[in-house]
């Protein structure tokens, strides 16, 4: 990168931490809590395994208001629960609060979506051997959506590398921040190129990576 | 219908009812059979016919809207969610599209009802050791179920029903899904198992074929409601309903070629031809039928084809005949053919 001042180069450097951090834990944190918002919201559906209509409309309803408030909107709007979570609105840490709940909003539908593709013959099969709820759930359900589930995480990553160039705005740092004050703001263009093409081989990357394990936990 | 069985019904079902959709027609309408200790007990009818609702009623995957379900002396019904699951132990469960676990293999598939019921895992070996040469299916036994043909597959299914030693097998359509030979491959399997493991054997299936093949009784379903049912030898020499008649047709009836039929020569002035499927079975198979009739009717017989046939050992003849002669005459041959026992059916060209 020697057509950068070292200065730029650090700072580069610290950017590309700051962004793995962010999308890092907001993912691990979003996966966390969205497994099992979106097992909640498959069991309680009309054709789940305890259809519960009270529950599941109202936990519809907040993941479906949580995905369609723009990012960006969202990360002001919960600023008052921001500063209780990590003590501040300001920061890299500040802004893992939003971007983990657009993604948890986010992967919960996906993961809703992977445990739906389970094929309904397999469930079927496991009761009529006898098999309690929480085993087809924790041995029937979870498994056969493995790879499903893995694959809506790759897609929740990539999207969460786009969302987190967003966390400037609350002084969250990362790539994105970096590319728009250098780049953008003091017309840097080699700042903008490097930070366009780290982005790109960051997500190519995950891809790939995410692309791999599927397959490798996939038996179809 | 249970005359010859001092047991006690290993399956009894009686005056079930289902509605699944509210002012929707009836999936099961009034249904009562019952399925002798030991048996392989058919079920046959078109898609839609409710068979499908009432094999699972007797696990209760379905729950009837009405009527009693009785397996191995067990009410399923009065059972709670705890004995229902260890009732349902005792029951395996066969099916058309094996729904199998794609990410377990074969071993691991074969052993998951030993896993949920908290069998250790060196007894887990044990039985998997005894169960997979059953099926053949030793050398497969890491393979997943993506790498194995659907005759495999269904033998993966039938032995993972058959791992915790259920007294009852249910066959939902387990061979529809198989070309013909491996029908007849899993449909032995079906049987010899049933007589090793003292299984009793309930199956659904579309096909008369698979009936005729292993079936000790049968019930024919229409609309909800079995319209007949008995001893297949039975229902299949004599059967009794239009519809039961068409399925019998499938697999012993056979209808004229049209091209023989344009052969056939045409009624004399005055005569008519009538085509008729005829069945023999019991004493009559031994009387020389057309020939008598021929003679004391006189009308003329043309054999156009025949040939015999045997369900679980019994034979029977199947031919068909085109007959000439005078409507009334041809009206009254029959009416004596008939009247012998045999089984007599038009055969539209």
């Amino acid at each position: 990168m020697t057509w950068l001042a070292p200065a730029i180069q650090d700072l580069l450097i610290e950017a590309l931490w700051q962004t793995l951090a962010m999308v890092g834990a907001s993912a691990a944190i979003a996966a966390i809590l969205g497994l099992p918002i979106a097992l909640l919201l498959h069991v309680t559906s009309p054709e789940g395994l305890t259809p519960k209509p009270w529950l599941n409309r109202p936990v519809g309803l907040l993941v479906n208001a949580a995905r369609s408030t723009p990012f960006i909107i969202l990360m002001v709007a919960i600023v008052p629960f921001t500063r209780l979570v990590a003590g501040t609105s300001i920061g890299t840490g500040a802004a893992i609060v939003p971007l983990a709940l657009a993604a948890t909003a986010f992967l919960a539908r996906l993961f809703e979506n992977a445990l739906r593709e389970v094929d309904k013959g397999v469930i079927e099969a496991a009761r009529a051997m006898g098999a309690t709820r929480l085993q087809i759930v924790w041995k029937v359900l979870v498994p056969e959506a493995l790879p499903g589930l893995v694959a809506a995480t790759t897609v929740s990553l990539v999207s969460l590398v786009g969302f987190s160039a967003m966390a400037g705005a609350v002084g969250g740092g990362g790539l994105g921040d970096l590319g728009i004050r250098f780049g953008y703001q003091r017309f840097m263009p080699e700042v903008m190129a490097t930070v366009v093409v780290i982005l790109i081989l960051l997500v190519q990357g995950l891809q790939s990576l995410g692309d791999w394990l599927t397959r490798r936990l996939s038996h179809r | 219908m249970d005359r010859h069985t001092p047991l006690p019904a290993a399956i009894a079902l009686s005056g079930l009812r289902k509605r699944f959709a509210a002012g929707g027609t009836l999936a099961l309408d009034d249904v009562t059979l019952s399925v002798a200790p030991g048996e392989i007990f058919g079920i046959v009818g078109r898609s839609g016919a409710g068979k499908s609702t009432l094999i699972r009623c007797v696990n209760l995957l379905e729950r009837p809207d009405a009527g009693a379900v009785q397996v191995l002396g067990q009410d399923m019904l009065a059972l709670d969610e705890a004995a229902l699951r260890a009732a349902r132990r005792r029951i395996g469960m066969v099916f058309q599209h094996f729904n199998l676990h794609t990410r377990r293999t074969v071993a691991e598939n074969v052993a998951f009802p030993l896993e949920i019921a908290g069998i250790p895992r060196a007894a887990q070996r044990e039985k998997l050791a005894r169960i997979l040469p059953l099926v053949g299916l030793e050398a497969k036994r890491d393979a997943y179920p993506a790498q194995l043909s659907g005759g495999q597959k269904q033998r993966v299914g039938i032995a993972r029903a058959l791992a915790s030693d259920p007294e009852i097998l249910l066959c939902d359509e387990a061979t529809s899904a198989l070309d013909p030979e491996t029908t007849q491959e899993i449909l032995a399997l079906i049987r010899d198992l049933r007589g090793r493991l003292d299984l009793t054997v309930l199956l659904i299936t579309h096909e008369m074929g698979v009936v005729k093949a292993i079936c000790d009784r049968v019930a024919v379903m229409e609309a909800g409601r079995v319209i007949e049912h008995g001893r297949v030898f039975e229902v299949f020499t004599q059967p009794a309903h239009p519809t039961t008649r068409r399925f019998v047709a499938e697999v012993i009836g056979h209808s004229v070629p049209p091209s023989t039929l344009a052969r056939l020569p045409a009624p004399r002035a005055g005569e008519v031809r009538r085509l008729v499927q005829v069945v023999f079975a019991g004493p009559a198979s031994t009387r020389a039928v057309v020939s008598e009739a021929s003679r004391d009717f006189g009308i003329d017989i043309n054999i156009v084809s025949g040939r015999v046939d045997e369900i679980a050992g019994e034979p029977f003849g199947v031919m068909a005949l085109a007959a000439y002669g005078a409507p009334e005459r041809l009206e009254a041959a029959f009416a004596w053919m008939r009247s012998l026992g045999l089984t007599l059916t038009e055969i539209e060209p």
